[in-house]
Parts: C-alpha cells; sequence; structure tokens
C-alpha cells in the first residue's frame, strides 16, 4: 500500500516535471526565434510593407521537428509516462472551428500576439499586454459558453 | 534580408519542435498552447491540472532564463539580442484583439502551435484549413489595418 502510494507520487512528480520542461523549452525557442516580438509577427504578416520571414522559418523549423519527432514518438504504443496518447478525433471541418480560426487571425494580426507568445512575454509586462492577457482568458470562457 | 534573424528563427523553431515531441512523448498531449491553458483555466479538470501549471510556468521563465544569461539570445526586430519586444497595439486595441484571440482560438480549438505546429506535422485535415484560414485573415487584417488605415505606424 505504501509503496504503491509512493510510486504514484513519484509517478506524479514526473509527470508535472516533465510538463515544466516542455514549456520551458517552448518558451525558450519563443524567444530565441523572435516570436516574443509582436513586431516580427507583424512584420510576416505585412506582405505589402517591408516583408520580415523569420516567422516562416520558425513555423517551418517546428513543424518539420514536430513531424519527425512524432513519427519517432508513436513507434510506441503508449507515452513515457504512462496514459495514453490523446489526440484530436473530429475530422469536420465545421463553422465553429473555420469561424474561430478567422476571429483568430484577426486578433493575431491586430497585435501580432497568439496565445504562446502572449503568454511567455508576461516578464517584460506592460500594460497592453496585460490588457490583452486579461480579454484572451475572458474570451476562453465566452468560447465555453458558446460551444 | 537579415539572415542571423532568419537563423534565429529556425532554431527557435527546432527547439518548439522538440518541446512538441517531448510533450507528446512523456504525456501523450498535443503542445498546443490555447488547449494547455485555456482548459486549465476554464474547465481546472481534476487530476490533469499539474503539469499545465508547470507547462504554463515553464512557458514564463524560458524567456526569463535567456534574460538571465545576458549574452543577446533574443530576437527582437528593432533590438538586436532584446528579448521580449513592446506591443504594437494600445491598451483599446489589445483589448479587442485579446477578445478576438480567446474567443477564436476556444471555438476553433487551437491556435499557432495547436494547429500550426502540432496538426500540420500531423497532417490533420482540420488543422490545415485552420491553419490557412488564420493565416489569411491575419494577412488581410494587417493590410486593412497598415495600409488603408494607416494603423501601427511604421509604414
Amino acid at each position: 500500500m505504501n509503496s504503491s502510494m509512493s510510486q504514484s507520487n513519484k509517478s506524479n512528480w514526473m509527470k508535472t516535471a516533465a510538463g515544466y520542461a516542455a514549456g520551458l523549452l517552448f518558451g525558450i525557442g519563443l524567444a530565441v526565434s523572435g516570436m516574443t516580438d509582436p513586431a516580427r509577427v507583424v512584420g510576416f504578416l505585412d506582405v505589402a510593407g517591408a516583408w520580415d520571414p523569420t516567422l516562416m522559418f520558425v513555423l517551418g523549423g517546428a513543424v518539420i521537428t514536430t513531424f519527425v519527432g512524432y513519427r519517432l514518438v508513436f513507434k510506441r504504443t503508449a507515452p513515457l509516462l504512462g496514459g495514453v496518447f490523446q489526440l484530436p478525433t473530429k475530422r469536420e471541418l465545421d463553422a465553429k472551428l473555420l469561424g474561430g480560426a478567422a476571429l483568430f487571425g484577426i486578433g493575431w494580426g491586430l497585435s501580432g500576439y497568439c496565445p504562446g507568445p502572449a503568454i511567455a512575454s508576461i516578464g517584460g509586462l506592460s500594460l497592453p499586454l496585460l490588457a490583452m492577457l486579461v480579454t484572451m482568458v475572458l474570451g476562453w470562457f465566452v468560447a465555453k459558453r458558446l460551444a | 534580408m537579415d539572415w542571423t534573424a532568419s537563423l534565429q528563427g529556425l532554431v527557435g523553431g527546432v527547439l518548439i519542435g522538440l518541446s512538441a515531441t517531448w510533450l507528446m512523448a512523456t504525456l501523450g498531449r498535443i503542445a498546443g498552447i490555447s488547449g494547455i491553458v485555456g482548459n486549465l483555466i476554464t474547465q481546472r479538470p481534476k487530476g490533469d491540472s499539474a503539469w499545465r501549471v508547470a507547462f504554463l510556468l515553464g512557458l514564463i521563465s524560458g524567456p526569463l532564463l535567456l534574460m538571465a544569461l545576458g549574452g543577446g539570445l533574443g530576437n527582437v526586430a528593432e533590438i538586436p539580442g532584446e528579448v521580449i519586444g513592446a506591443p504594437v497595439g494600445d491598451v483599446g486595441l489589445m483589448l479587442v484583439a485579446g477578445l478576438l484571440v480567446g474567443v477564436g482560438t476556444g471555438l476553433g480549438s487551437g491556435c499557432t502551435s495547436g494547429h500550426g505546429v502540432c496538426g500540420l506535422a500531423r497532417l490533420a485535415p482540420r488543422s490545415m484549413a485552420a491553419t490557412g484560414m488564420f493565416l489569411l485573415t491575419a494577412l488581410v487584417t494587417v493590410y486593412i489595418s497598415r495600409h488603408l488605415l494607416g494603423l501601427g505606424g511604421v509604414q
């Protein structure tokens, strides 16, 4: 009983540590790539202005690495720390998906922040960023109501 | 073209990909920020929150670690080496943008990381459609705001 208890505590601790490591690596990646600078993001989206290709390299590097990484990971039947691979099963391209993505793109274009960089930039906190984080969280609650 | 900035973008992108791979390998989860953090805040899922909180803290501490290390490892456009750039809009604009990002990623089940990185890497049709859509509306939004309305200054 005691030993299984400590076993499960150890496993929970490892899951939490793995989550922290993933977040840390993600945050470092966003910062090294310059995605914590909304001017770079808007510069990429501004194809009619002084175009900044940086985001293309970020997305390209991330997608290719993840593509290869997932192939290796899915050779296993389950995650290293237990449980199952939790992958989305929905297939249909419905109005919620496309409408939501359309709204998100407008907000992304206006601010240069998607959720990751907005949260990762908390350390350089400014009033406009704080304002955005507050309404972003509010928006998540609104979406949950609408869903 | 600024090759240093592009190279840093590539290196940072690979790190993001390694993070996504690691999260799937260890916990079996998609590294989608709006899903991880949004579900944590709106649902507080029992027994499924600790790793989300840890991920969130890691995400915030990554840039702080780079700043603490010094050495100009960031990639801010106008200030070489700087880690965190300044917002491009005022409070009013950001309030609107935040609401659109929150509602949009909530309804659309994902953002740039969940659909754009992990979804494209899985060749998932829903993520390809979502990524195409948010890229399109973002491009149109920047064109209208910068070139037709003259917002955002720089041009």
